[in-house]
């Protein structure tokens, strides 16, 4: 992985893409976000990390509004998020989105797949669309699949497809949540390295994973997050060598071995 | 190893002649267990049994071109009953002389059917075509300009009228049971509610009832000197109906469908219609297409329930020609041919959909 300093033009600009104040959301009567405060600068790169069940995933999709939030107030990009369906979709158009099982579209070719967003949502005209959805699929080193159906590759190509289809609708932040966890151990490489070229052009992302080579390399901050509260953050260094609390101690013991 | 050594190996390994070929098929499919032996011969024995007599009536005694009176003396089948009647059986009481029009109606909808067969052929220009061509026909049915003679729907029967509720009941049935079905699945509770009493009293009751209510009920509720239709009012019966069918099958393809597909669909900023019409149904109606054409057929043959309400049908011109002393007793024969045409209709649908779904079919 990528050994290099970011230089400073990649560096977050201090100005905030996304806000989240004291938020909080219910499952029925479980509480499974609580008090969550949280401002994401742009082109920052967050990596979400915790134990299953802890909220993490419910936490990035309470920012495109896969989830709703009961109480407190998430601002993206100026936008607040309300039960106004059409800011809620100006939203979803800005704010990218990969998934753990790729949800790509089975019905339709690699390329169709990546060109619905611009086509529907952004009005861009086909011959355009089709051209830019080319050019991301080069970017993932997938342009020859092109053609073909989601059901025809690979999964590691997919969730790369899947990460080309966010892109085609530029949006100015992307949510992973954990894009890597379905796939065949040889193909999470293919897909972290899709990402690691991502961060390396300045994109904010907020990355819900497990895989904590990622976060060393590619993070400016990494979340710890338990019983749905952000409990720890910091920067990966000290975060992976001087953590605070029992908790990211008894978790990075468990998962680093 | 030498190369005859091979090819010596390859002879000894060559598989026993009883598990290969027809006397390997056989022995497979026909004679596995002792039960399945007893079945292929008693099913050997009834076949023989009847086919060869059925052969004989059908094809070798029978009578094609005769009259009623030489048919009576016959033994074999009377097939002439279709040649001498087959332009009542096909066009009712439309009248004798004009019976060309609904002819060249019936082939524009058959032809513009064929024709719409084929994907590659789904165009605009296509629209446009059965935009005229339903208008054509409607002309053709209709008379009363252009120097055709006013022909009253009243007088319509036969196969036209059956194509007629058939064509158009499920060309309109399909999509309003797509729009129950999307409504059925709404998280607006007044919709759902609305359109789950509508499915749940349409599927209560049977089509004959529809019919009746349709033909006698319906007409008491309009003012005085307002009259509808009754073919029309036969039409909107039997298209009330198979939509809330319809609906039933295509909700079960929706709930086939992954939240994923939804949230990956939503998360791209596509609105709600877009959702479904984009990535939703295009998925889900593929995934019924069996079942839906499954619904599609028996409403076809569910039109020949119309002759309740005294609509002249094919399947009733072909009772009518029964009732002339004439050919009296000839109805096997009658109602062959009309099970024929049925099927052709029938059988031309779910090739079709067979086709369909192989076309659809993305490996998913």
């Amino acid at each position: 992985m990528s050994e290099e300093k970011p230089d400073n033009q990649l560096q977050p600009t201090g100005e905030s893409i996304i806000e989240i104040k004291e938020m909080h959301k219910w499952f029925g009567e479980f509480h499974v976000l609580q008090d969550i405060n949280l401002t994401v600068q742009k082109k920052e790169r967050i990596v979400v990390c915790g134990p299953s069940g802890s909220g993490k995933s419910t936490l990035i999709r309470c920012i495109n509004r896969l989830e709703e939030h009961q109480r407190g107030r998430i601002i993206v990009d100026g936008i607040e998020l309300t039960n106004d369906i059409k800011n809620v979709e100006k939203i979803r158009a800005e704010v990218g989105m990969v998934f753990q099982h790729f949800n790509l579209f089975p019905h339709l070719t690699i390329l169709e797949n990546l060109t619905l967003g611009p086509i529907w949502v952004r009005k861009t005209p086909k011959k355009e669309a089709e051209a830019d959805a080319m050019a991301y699929l080069e970017k993932v080193h997938i342009a020859e699949q092109a053609k073909k159906y989601p059901g025809q590759l690979s999964g590691g190509q997919q969730q790369r497809v899947a990460i080309a289809r966010s892109l085609c609708m530029k949006p100015n932040v992307m949510l992973f949540d954990e894009p890597t966890s379905a796939l065949d151990p040889e193909m999470i490489k293919e897909v972290l390295d899709v990402m690691i070229e991502l961060a390396q052009e300045g994109m904010t992302m907020l990355v819900v994973t497990h895989e904590m080579g990622f976060a060393k390399s590619v993070a400016h901050r990494v979340l710890f997050m338990d019983y749905g509260r952000i409990v720890e953050q910091n920067t990966p260094s000290e975060f992976f060598d001087n953590p605070q609390h029992d908790r990211t101690k008894l978790f990075l013991s468990q998962i680093l071995h | 190893m030498t190369g005859t050594d091979i090819k010596q190996i390859e002879e000894t390994i060559k598989p026993p002649l009883t598990s290969v070929g027809g006397l390997g098929w056989m022995r497979a499919n026909l004679f596995n267990t002792w039960f399945n032996s007893v079945l292929t011969l008693v099913t050997l024995y009834t076949l023989g049994k009847v086919v060869p007599p059925f052969i004989r009536w059908a094809f070798i005694d029978s009578l094609w071109l005769s009259t009623g009176e030489a048919c009576k003396a016959a033994e074999g089948a009377c097939w002439s009953i279709i040649p001498a009647n087959i332009r009542f059986i096909i066009f009712g009481f439309f009248p004798y002389e004009s019976q060309w029009r609904p002819l060249v109606a019936m082939v524009l909808l058959v032809g513009l059917l064929f024709y719409s067969r084929n994907r590659g052929h789904w165009k605009k220009s296509l629209l446009y075509a059965w935009g005229a061509g339903l208008l054509t026909m409607g002309l053709l049915m209709k008379g009363g300009i252009l120097g055709l003679a006013s022909v009253e729907s009243t007088q319509w029967g036969g196969l036209p009228l059956t194509l007629l509720l058939s064509v158009f009941g499920l060309a309109a049935a399909y999509p309003l049971g797509v729009v129950l079905a999307l409504g059925r699945a709404s998280r607006m509770r007044a919709i759902k509610a609305l359109c789950i009493v509508y499915i749940e009293m349409i599927r209560g009751v049977p089509l004959i009832t529809l019919l009746f209510m349709s033909s006698i009920v319906f007409p008491l509720f309009l003012p005085e000197g307002v009259t509808v239709n009754v073919i029309l009012r036969a039409q909107v019966a039997i298209i009330l109906f198979t939509a809330a069918y319809i609906a039933e099958v295509v909700r079960g393809g929706l709930q086939a469908m992954t939240t994923g597909q939804y949230e990956a669909a939503e998360s791209l900023g596509l609105n709600y219609y877009q959702t479904m019409r984009l990535v939703i149904l295009p998925q889900a109606l593929r995934i019924v297409i069996p079942p839906t054409v499954s619904q599609l057929i028996s409403a076809l043959k569910d039109t020949s329930l119309v002759v309740i309400i005294a609509l002249y049908d094919l399947l009733k011109t072909t009772q009518s020609v029964l009732s002339n002393p004439t050919w009296m007793g000839f109805s096997s024969e009658a109602y062959i041919f009309v099970a024929l045409i049925y099927f052709g209709c029938c059988y031309f649908m779910s090739s079709y959909s067979r086709r369909l779904e192989k076309e659809l079919d993305r490996g998913f």
